[in-house]
């Protein structure tokens, strides 16, 4: 069956190449890039192999969705940084350094700071009492039909927006690096994402997100080392011409645009910290450990791997500013100063061709589309868990449905989410979905993250309380997005936006947290009163890690 | 999601425990301190990009590049990566044998 997909899989393939061709010959502009090709054959070819001996072993729910729970904590760090660090973190911050010098910086460590919270407030208790979703947390002592859909809505909300905004990512990129036509990249895409999830599940997902991590760490570095030879290795040499060449001079070093007030610096900050613990295809790596002890060691390992990797972007960054700035090779017409060739999202590829040719351009345009290809299998497996797990099994069949029948819905909405990603992505292919992660941030900071803190701290919380909270929040969280800049003028062409920010955390969150706990204190339904009355057992089982799902054997 | 009676029953005696008591105390107390530590130093990164942002260009000595900024972020990643391992190591080590004691006491007492 399997080998018959990857013959398919191959037919797919070789027209796509051929029109590539094409499309390349016709413009003249993308030099087919053959090193690039080969490896990222070699890469599909790897991870379809691995996919294919992970099909073997995924047999129950329990394999589909936590890959049984036996990764350890050195794998799963891995996986979470590869799901942190997609495509957009490599191109996008290496611009942004490139373009607002230290304000990327900042950007990179509201990205990191969430990690060591997620760490002390979160981590052991999600293990101890997770199983395949955040949902089974949420609505651990909670009505699970009505907490369950919520989390279900939300988690599919969030990774719609971000599986969408991946994808248009996707099909600009790699029309860009591969010379592709964009709807066959993303049919190339979506397609591959069906397989390692449908077939694969977590194993195979969890093995591309570490092989891709790898070559990920690989290639950053050693950009930034040929990079940094330059400049003898010197941090001051670099940064002297850096400043004495940049438009922006000294405002190199200084907040800038990015940052232009202080309740957009405290939203970002909160909406990126917070953001990241609501995320559910980052929460759903934590159900993949065998216990707490390697939980806590995953978020060691991965924070360890991110905050490196961050470094490395900001090093690329600003070596960028001499190396690709002021060669005209990389500029439209020749012109230095004037537009970059591919936009500014191509600043860390032309870094690559500039210190070290071809070869390591097409390794990182590899290691791009790896990165694309690992972060929409998470994202569409964690959707597919909520599909199957929480919506199927446990609200629709109230949790009477076989192994069997669950494993088929998520396989269904594996595909399916697959298809929903494809046409969206064709959709919104000239929107700018900027605003997308921004929503998908916000959303599981306000919609998420409130309930589910709330649930493992706070006895007091009841379902009316959750609902409306994390409903509200949801919503507030959407309405402002709408509202702001990046959708009211930028896509919906108003002059002029009503919510003066970009990202909406600061008013979504604590409205979130504020009404939960209101509508919580005024329940005082006999419901309430019994699911305060189990947070007792829930609390020593979050605790100590008694009674948590454990790692299934072979 | 229900637990079965002689888990229930397991549950109780933890809580009776006051090793337990002392477990949750010493663990969530260490969690808190080192998430206070993070917290008031990153708002208080961003205080200062938000209400003072000329100082974050400042350089730490002349005719260096290392500026507050680049150096006060620089530390941050590095301080807060070595407070995730110092908890690690001691949540891993001295709570998790506590945890795995409470556990083997409470278990005996209901079989």
């Amino acid at each position: 069956m399997l080998a018959r997909l990857n013959l398919a899989l191959l037919a797919l393939l070789a027209p796509a190449l051929a029109v590539a061709g094409d499309a390349i010959s016709a413009t003249e502009k993308q030099p087919l890039n053959l090193h690039a090709i080969g490896m990222f054959v070699l890469f599909v070819s790897m991870t379809l192999g691995i996919t294919y001996w992970a099909a073997g072993r995924t047999k129950s729910t329990a394999d589909f969705y936590t890959a049984g729970g036996g990764i350890t904590g050195f794998q799963n760090g891995l996986a979470i940084a590869g799901d942190y660090m997609s495509a957009a973190t490599l191109l996008g911050l290496t611009a942004l350094v490139y373009t607002k010098g230290v304000d990327g910086y900042i950007y990179m460590i509201a990205f990191f700071a969430g990690w060591p919270i997620i760490l002390f407030l979160m981590a052991e208790r999600l293990r101890n009492l997770g199983k395949f979703t955040f949902a089974d947390i949420t609505s651990y002592r909670l009505n699970q039909n009505r907490v369950r859909t919520m989390a279900a809505v939300s988690s599919l909300t969030v990774v719609c927006f971000y599986l969408v905004a991946q994808m248009v990512g996707a099909g600009q990129l790699i029309k860009l690096l591969f010379g592709l036509d964009y709807n066959i990249a993303l049919f190339v895409v979506g397609a591959l994402m069906m397989v390692y999830v449908t077939f694969g599940g977590m194993v195979a997902t969890t093995w591309v997100q570490i092989i891709k991590a790898c070559m990920l760490l690989v290639g950053g570095t050693l950009v930034a080392i040929l990079a940094m030879s330059q400049f003898d290795f010197s941090f001051d040499k670099m940064m002297g011409q850096a400043v004495s060449l940049h438009s922006l001079g000294e405002k190199l070093l200084f907040p800038g645009t990015l940052i232009p007030d202080p309740i957009t610096a405290l939203s970002l900050g909160l909406g990126l910290m917070f953001g990241t613990a609501g995320l559910p295809h980052i929460l759903m790596r934590f159900f993949t450990v065998t216990n707490a002890k390697e939980a806590r060691k995953s978020v060691l390992y991965a924070s360890g791997f991110v905050a490196y990797f961050f470094n490395v972007i900001l090093l690329m960054g600003f070596a960028a500013i001499i190396i690709v700035g002021q060669n005209p090779e990389f500029f439209e017409g020749g012109q230095v100063g004037g537009k970059i060739i591919g936009g500014g999202n191509m600043i860390a590829m032309h870094l690559a061709k500039a210190v070290g040719g071809n070869l390591l351009l097409g390794f990182l345009s590899a290691v791009a589309f790896a990165t694309i290809l690992a972060v929409v299998s998470g994202l569409a497996l964690a959707g597919a868990a909520a599909i199957s797990h929480d919506i199927y099994a446990r609200v629709i069949r109230k949790g009477k449905s076989t192994e069997t029948e669950e494993l088929r819905v998520s396989r269904f909405a594996s595909v399916g989410l697959g298809l929903v990603a494809i046409v969206l992505g064709i959709a919104f292919e000239k929107m700018n979905v900027a605003f997308m992660v921004a929503l998908a941030f916000g959303i599981a900071a306000s919609a998420n993250f409130p309930v589910l803190i709330l649930s493992m701290y706070w006895k007091g919380l009841t379902t009316r309380g959750a609902i409306i909270g994390g409903y509200s929040g949801l919503i507030a969280a959407v309405l402002l997005v709408v509202l702001s800049k990046s959708v009211w003028v930028t896509v919906l062409g108003n002059a002029q936006a009503i919510f003066p920010y970009d990202q909406p955390a600061l008013f979504s969150m604590p409205l979130a947290f504020l009404l939960t706990y209101i509508f919580s204190k005024l329940d005082n339904s006999a419901e309430g009163n019994a699911e305060r009355a189990m947070f007792d057992d829930q609390y020593v089982r979050a605790q100590t890690g008694f009674g948590a799902s454990e790692a299934s054997s072979h | 999601m229900s637990s079965s009676s002689s888990q229930i029953a397991v549950y109780a005696r933890i809580r009776r425990n006051p090793r337990f008591t002392e477990l949750v105390a010493k663990r969530q107390g260490f969690a808190t301190l080192l998430s206070v530590i993070v917290l008031v130093i990153f708002y208080g990164f961003f205080m200062v990009v938000a209400f003072n942002p000329s100082v974050i260009g400042k350089r730490l000595s002349e005719g260096s590049y290392l500026t507050v900024g680049i150096a006060a972020e620089l530390f941050m990643f590095i301080f807060f990566w070595l407070l995730t391992a110092f908890y690690v190591k001691r949540a891993n080590g001295e709570f998790d044998a506590m945890t795995t004691e409470i556990i083997r006491d409470a278990s005996k007492e209901v079989k």
